[in-house]
Formats: C-alpha cells, sequence, structure tokens
C-alpha cells in the first residue's frame, strides 16, 4: 500500500499524512499488534477493540488538545476510530498503530476546528499580551522550580491544564499540543500542519509562555490545598 | 568572551533553548544571563516545567463512559461493516 493511499483516505484537510516520511521504512508494528491487524483483516472484527483499547486515551488526549469542547472532542476521537477501522487494509507498519491512529485523530480534530474556523470568522480567544514588537511578554515571574508530579493526581491541576490550553487560540494550541503533549519533533509538526519550522517555533514559544503564565501561580499548593487565592511564593 | 544577551531576547529564545535548536554561542550566553537573572530564570524553569506536566500522560483523563459509548458506537459499526 502506498503513502498515496494513506493520504488519500485522509485527504481534504490539509494535514499531510506520510508514514514513509514520518516513521522510516523499517516496520515499527509490535508483533501482537501485527497480529492483533491481520486477525481484523482477516474478518475477526473484535479484535479491533483489543487493538484500539491502549490507545483510547492519546486519542482522546489528541482531539481535546484541538478542540476545547470535550463532547467535540470525544466526537472526534469516535470517528477517527472508525476511520482507523475503514482505512486499516491501507496502513503500512511502517509506524506504531497508535502513532497512525493518532495522526487520523490530529488530523479528525483539525479537520472539525477549520469547519468551525469557516464558520466563525474570527477567533475570540485571548490574544496574550504584546510589546511594540509583537513578542509575548511573559506576565508573572513567580519562582516555580519543583514539579509537583503528585499533583497531576489532582482534579485542579487537570482543570487548571485544561482551562490553560483552552486559553490558547487554535493555531498555538495545535503547535503546542503535537509537540510537547503528542510529542512530534519540530520538523514533523511543521510537515503535518503544513507550516514553516520557523512558524512552529514562533507558536510554540508563545503557546509555552501564556501556558506558564496561565500555571504558575497555580503551583505555589493553592490547587492541593483547595484555596482560592495564591500564596505568594516569589523571590523577592 | 560571553556578549550579554538582554532578557527579551532571552524569552524570545527560551523554547528554544529548551529544544536545542539554538547555536552553541546563543546557549551560552543564555546561561551567563540566567546565573545573574532571577526573573528569567524563573521564566526558564516555569516553561521547562509546562513542558514536563503536558507530556505526563496523567496530565488528562479520559471523560466517565467514554469507552463505553465508543465501543458501543463501533459495535454497531462493527456488526454491519468489514474493513474493505
Amino acid at each position: 500500500m502506498s503513502a498515496v493511499a494513506v493520504r488519500t483516505g485522509l485527504r481534504g484537510t490539509g494535514l499531510r499524512v506520510d508514514g514513509e516520511t514520518l516513521a522510516g521504512t523499517k516496520s515499527q508494528v509490535e508483533p501482537l499488534e501485527s497480529e492483533l491487524i491481520q486477525r481484523v483483516l482477516g474478518g475477526q472484527h473484535e479484535a479491533f477493540r483489543e487493538l484500539v483499547r491502549p490507545c483510547e486515551r492519546a486519542v482522546f488526549m489528541a482531539t481535546q488538545a484541538i478542540l476545547k469542547n470535550e463532547a467535540d472532542a470525544e466526537d472526534a476521537a469516535q470517528e477517527a476510530i472508525l476511520k482507523a477501522f475503514t482505512n486499516l487494509p491501507m496502513f503500512r507498519g511502517d509506524s506504531k498503530f497508535s502513532t497512525w491512529l493518532v495522526r487520523i485523530a490530529t488530523n479528525e480534530a483539525l479537520m472539525k476546528l477549520r469547519k468551525e474556523r469557516r464558520q466563525k470568522l474570527h477567533d475570540s480567544l485571548d490574544d496574550g499580551s504584546k510589546n511594540e514588537k509583537g513578542d509575548y511578554v511573559p506576565r508573572d515571574f513567580a519562582d516555580w522550580r519543583e514539579i509537583p508530579s503528585e499533583a497531576l493526581q489532582t482534579k485542579e491541576l487537570r482543570q487548571a491544564l485544561s482551562r490553560a490550553l483552552a486559553s490558547l487560540t487554535a493555531k498555538h494550541r495545535e503547535v503546542f499540543v503535537m509537540r510537547d503533549v503528542q510529542h512530534f519533533t519540530i520538523e514533523e509538526t511543521a510537515r503535518l500542519l503544513g507550516i514553516r519550522k520557523s512558524a512552529v517555533k514562533t507558536r510554540l514559544l508563545r503557546a509555552r509562555l501564556q501556558m506558564r503564565d496561565a500555571l504558575a501561580p497555580g503551583m505555589d499548593g493553592s490547587w492541593s490545598t483547595g484555596r482560592r487565592e495564591y500564596k505568594q511564593v516569589r523571590p523577592w | 568572551m560571553v556578549i550579554e544577551i538582554s532578557c527579551e531576547e532571552v524569552w524570545r529564545e527560551v523554547s528554544n533553548y529548551l529544544d536545542r535548536e539554538i547555536t552553541p554561542q546563543l546557549r551560552a550566553r543564555m546561561r551567563e544571563h540566567f546565573k545573574g537573572c532571577k526573573h528569567c530564570t524563573a521564566v526558564l524553569d516555569g516553561t521547562r516545567n509546562v513542558v514536563q506536566l503536558v507530556g505526563d500522560a496523567k496530565a488528562f483523563v479520559l471523560p466517565a463512559g467514554f469507552s463505553d459509548r465508543l465501543y458501543q458506537k463501533l459495535d454497531r459499526k462493527l456488526s454491519k461493516d468489514r474493513p474493505s
């Protein structure tokens, strides 16, 4: 099956999916994964559940990060998984199945987002603070050296992360998610979105700084203590 | 000798610094700047923490009932389709 065939299955979104370029030509499919794929292709459709189950979270993360609305994200995730089933014969195994599926999900979410954009001409999201040259200027210099990994268990931090992500403009959010949530390289992100590497870097900087501004004041423990006001943690 | 760099220039490159997408010379200038600037160090540390936090799979959870709804939909499709 050719790369063209893979593209054809996902055509019409502006997102170029090219497994050969992104993942190399060597087969990267795990033996169990490969066996499950063969079973599905052989007509044992129930094996598709087993194939998809370990990827559910990654697929939802991909769509949720691009679409602000949880219901839309779930809808896009479901559509992506159904599309993966239909297009499974076109999967060539030169990337992991999960990677391929996440790309389809990203594609599905972007397609939904672009449809929304066409309907709503102006993106009303916060444009952040800019200086006279148009650069993003950090708003907060709170000292934030500790990573409270246990804080991720808390609903408050997860909600804060979602809110912060939702505060980014769509174009910054999609770059941030591809690079920092889904761990695509800068080159891959540029290729998938059809933009220059320099644009990826510029948007990534803006997104990361804005996320930091949105989250830094909360890292003083207010999420874990449940206080509404932030404790001062600035070193000056 | 390392040429000084301003806070504004550091903010513009902090993301590239984390991704190692800058020249060794610029990296050295930024490192020198961080030694004496707690504001920029706070920006660097915070930005790095954001990247680590969102990169952690625990940062995002599935909505309640997600899997049930997905498999119901999938079962409906599987019962009438097969990969073509």
